[in-house]
């Protein structure tokens, strides 16, 4: 009987007309869902791992220390650096290369860095369009954290409290 | 013997061990900072408690192990609560004004507090009040201090007072004004640099190598220094094509755990002022040329020359195998001109092998109750050799006699004279150093190369020679009679008979040959060590990886690679042959010396018969046996060495005149260049009035 019935409901696409019943039924009551992108853009959660950028302290002096932590944890071996005694004797890198065609966005190296320099902010529109844009310096790297330090900053005390 | 038990394991000791040896023995894992095997205990930094029991029970409260000598039946509890509570107890304390910068200090990664906080300490620290700050001092060119880091384990004064024998550096103060503190100038040794490898924490870390690279970078290869003739055991920390470090290695035999100053930190010159491809001379200027033009201009001068007009000199870094290679193609043309003695030292000619080994072995040092010093002066020519003569001194049963131009090796020497004749003195037993060396059980004669590099180098030899038999340095299982070389390769050369042939020329003939038109080539193996202008007139071919004194006059140049680019052999002083491993390629189209040979012997059309490196060592252990045997000394029996002969009155005179730079490598170096000015300065003045 149940047998009969399945491949009636089959034969006469009763499920298909129910799901566009549904879908005729949400074109008119259902809550919006898509943006219309890029004139608008989803919310993200201060946590969001975009592209990444080198922060500074208030003052304009680099953060980052040359402690190579990021270096050594990133696993996708994205990040580059060398350092030297800058010439008032501080620890600085004297490059700082990120491959961002190898990085895999995974948050180790800004969870790694002691001083907060290393930072995955909330970028996400930086595709290029050649391959060798995407190979990040020191310069660039630094010029996003000039960018989108407001951003960052106001994502890392939002966060703050839950670390 | 007397038993422990450690941790319900027993465990036999011998008397006199402290009952973290015995812990050890019983493979109980203790933490320490400021015990060190080789340095007196202080029993200071407290990290090493255990729990004792005896007879008596247990004892009331931890005991500091490095401190407290086992006793027969004692049973040590490493593994309880309390030892556990102590241990935690002192690392907090330790970390009170530990300033906690790992990520900018260069101790980062391999630094004995982090890990020893990581396996023994609490997870975090109830001291809120400020932390102190102590002052930077000043240390030298080699070592920087980060003061606020030192935990007062006082191992760097212990070394510097004990091993390297320079009352530099102390603490003052005590408790929270405690600090390691100088007088405010460069510590005045060649081992200074093991004072960074002492410190557990990042308070003295390598000042050349500060913020270069973490640990965990680095390529590690274990090798062989080539800096001087000890033939030290080192590491070589290498990342991409540059060398950035080397350490030392343990070897007991050699080096212990030390290294000297230039074999640690002459490397940046090996970036410096390379040969990294093949240059021809052209109107009396070099040009950059490929291999096979090269190879062109050393065929047809050498096919055109005859086998008595040309002649070979091998340099103070060369290994083995590079040295057999040229021997080898030499002897197919026929030449007999070879020499591997740049300094013209008298030595090899015929004659026993025991005539230019260092017979006693560094480690045999330490059974000597009388050393004569002839012509050397071993605190510059082998820094390590010198701390096994200071270790021996220490224990206050030796005596050190000077025959030469004094210096202050760091422990007491009686200078008797200044040359030959003083020799004959002592022969016939005239001085106090005959006195004593009559008494002596085992007497030890180091002749260096300021007595050999004479004209009457043979019968200097000779002499001392006949004072070692005289006096009993040569017993069964003993020999006293020492050679102490300052080139690494020297001995490899002499022990293949890289020397003049019968009727062949050496190094004196060769530039006396040179100047008068009787040589008209001259192949130079890394050669610069002798004054190569005068050179000028025959045609030169430099082999070798820095443009030094061989290369500005050489008419071709042939790009070769430093010791650490290249799998070779060196035979030390005393004769141990070791391996060196390749660290790092050589830059450009620079070779391994030994292809080098080979490829220029086939374009010679007289193909050396060896195509890899095991058919080259396999060549050459059959020429020369021993030469097979790694890390081992072959025995050499003994003749009484040299021609005895008429010797001048002339002094004997120092054959280092600057510490840091005697080889290319150091000259090119920046590190050395800062160090000659900072160390030499005196020396240099008293050079610059000399040449005025």
């Amino acid at each position: 009987m149940s047998a009969l019935l399945s491949s009636l409901r089959s034969l006469l696409l009763l499920e298909l007309v129910r799901g566009m019943g549904l879908t005729l039924w949400s074109m008119f009551t259902g809550r919006r869902v898509t943006v219309n992108y890029p004139y608008e853009k989803g919310v993200l959660s201060p946590r969001f791992r975009g592209e990444h950028a080198l922060r500074r302290y208030a003052t304009g002096e680099e953060r980052c220390i040359a402690c190579k932590l990021c270096e050594a944890i990133c696993p996708a071996q994205a990040i580059t650096i060398e350092a030297e005694p800058r010439e008032d004797g501080s620890r600085r890198t004297t490059r700082y290369d990120i491959d961002m065609t190898k990085c895999i966005y995974c948050g180790y190296c800004q969870e790694a860095c002691p001083v907060d320099a290393i930072v995955q902010g909330p970028n996400y529109e930086f595709s290029t369009e050649t391959r060798a844009e995407l190979y990040y310096n020191k310069d660039k790297l630094l010029d996003n954290g000039d960018r989108w330090e407001h951003l960052i900053a106001a994502n890392i005390a939002q966060d703050a409290a839950y670390r | 013997m007397p038993k422990a038990i450690v941790d319900g394991v027993e465990v036999e000791f011998e008397h006199g061990m402290s009952v973290l040896q015995v812990a050890e023995l019983a493979g109980a894992e203790i933490p320490r900072f400021c015990y060190h095997d080789r340095l007196s205990v202080a029993g200071n930094c407290r990290m090493c408690l255990v729990e004792i029991e005896d007879q008596r029970g247990r004892a009331p409260k931890p005991a500091a192990s490095c401190a407290l000598p086992c006793s027969d039946g004692l049973m040590v509890h490493t593994r309880t609560d309390k030892v556990k509570k102590a241990r935690e107890g002192v690392m907090e304390f330790l970390l009170l004004n530990h300033p906690l910068d790992c990520p900018i200090c260069d101790q980062g990664g391999e630094c004995d507090l982090q890990d020893q906080a990581q396996a023994f300490g609490r997870d975090g620290s109830r001291f809120a009040e400020n932390k102190r700050a102590v002052e930077e001092k000043y240390m030298g060119p080699l070592i920087k201090t980060i003061m606020t880091r030192c935990i007062q384990c006082t191992r760097c004064v212990r070394f510097a007072t004990e091993i390297a024998g320079t009352e530099d550096i102390g603490l003052l103060n005590r408790g929270e004004h405690a600090e390691i503190s100088t007088i405010e100038q460069a510590v005045q040794s060649e081992m200074s640099g093991n004072l960074v490898d002492i410190c557990p924490v990042g308070a003295l870390t390598s000042k050349p190598y500060a913020f270069t690279a973490r640990p965990w970078e680095l390529r590690k290869t274990s090798s062989i220094d080539a800096m001087d003739a000890v033939g030290s055991n080192i590491r070589i920390d290498a990342r991409g094509r540059s060398v950035l470090r080397v350490l030392p290695r343990l070897h007991e035999d050699v080096n212990e755990e030390w290294l000297a100053d230039k074999s640690r930190h002459a490397i940046d010159g090996l970036g410096r002022q390379r040969l990294d491809r093949p240059y021809v001379r052209e109107n009396g200027k070099l040009r950059p040329a490929s291999w096979d033009e090269a190879f062109k201009a050393v065929t047809d001068k050498f096919n055109a020359t005859a086998a008595d007009r040309i002649a070979a000199i091998a340099g103070d870094q060369c290994d083995a195998e590079s040295m057999f290679a040229l021997k080898s193609l030499m002897e197919a043309k026929g030449s007999k001109n070879m020499d591997c003695r740049q300094d013209g030292a008298v030595l090899g000619e015929g004659g026993n092998r025991s005539g230019w080994l260092f017979n006693t072995t560094i480690a045999g040092l330490e059974e000597a109750d009388v050393v004569v010093l002839v012509g050397s002066n071993p605190r510059w020519e082998a820094p390590l050799i010198n701390a096994r003569i200071r270790k021996r001194f220490l224990t206050g049963e030796l005596h050190v006699f000077g025959v030469g131009a004094p210096h202050d090796l760091s422990y007491q020497t009686d200078w008797v004279g200044a040359g030959p004749q003083t020799l004959s003195d002592i022969l016939d037993g005239r001085t106090a150093a005959a006195d004593a060396l009559r008494n002596a059980k085992k007497p030890v004669i180091i002749v260096g190369q300021g007595a050999l590099a004479r004209e009457d180098g043979a019968a200097v030899l000779n002499m001392a020679g006949q004072i070692a038999e005289k006096y009993g340095a040569i017993q069964d299982d003993f020999n006293g009679f020492n050679v102490l070389h300052t080139a690494a390769a020297r001995v490899a050369g002499l022990d293949m008979g890289f020397l003049p042939g019968d009727g062949g020329k050496g190094m004196g003939e060769i530039i006396a040959g040179a100047q008068s038109g009787e040589i008209e080539m001259v192949y130079l193996l890394g050669a610069d060590e002798f004054d190569t202008e005068a050179l000028r007139n025959a045609f030169v071919v430099y082999q070798g990886h820095h443009g030094d004194a061989g290369a500005s006059v050489a008419d071709v140049i042939l790009p070769g690679s430093a010791y650490t680019e290249k799998n070779g052999m060196f035979v030390n002083t005393e004769g141990r042959v070791q391996a060196s491993r390749l660290a790092t390629f050589a830059p450009g189209d620079a070779r391994e010396d030994w292809t080098i040979l080979r490829a220029l012997s086939g374009a010679l059309g007289k193909p050396l018969p060896f195509d890899d490196l095991g058919a080259l060592r396999q060549a050459m252990v059959e020429a020369v046996p021993h030469l097979g045997g790694v890390d081992q000394i072959a025995a050499a029996g003994w003749a009484l060495p040299g021609v005895a002969g008429a010797m001048q009155d002339a002094a004997f005179e120092p054959v280092i005149s600057n510490y840091y730079m005697t080889c290319p490598i150091s000259r090119t170096s920046k590190t050395m260049a800062e160090c000659t000015e900072v160390y030499m300065a005196g020396s240099l003045d008293q050079a610059r009035e000399a040449a005025e």
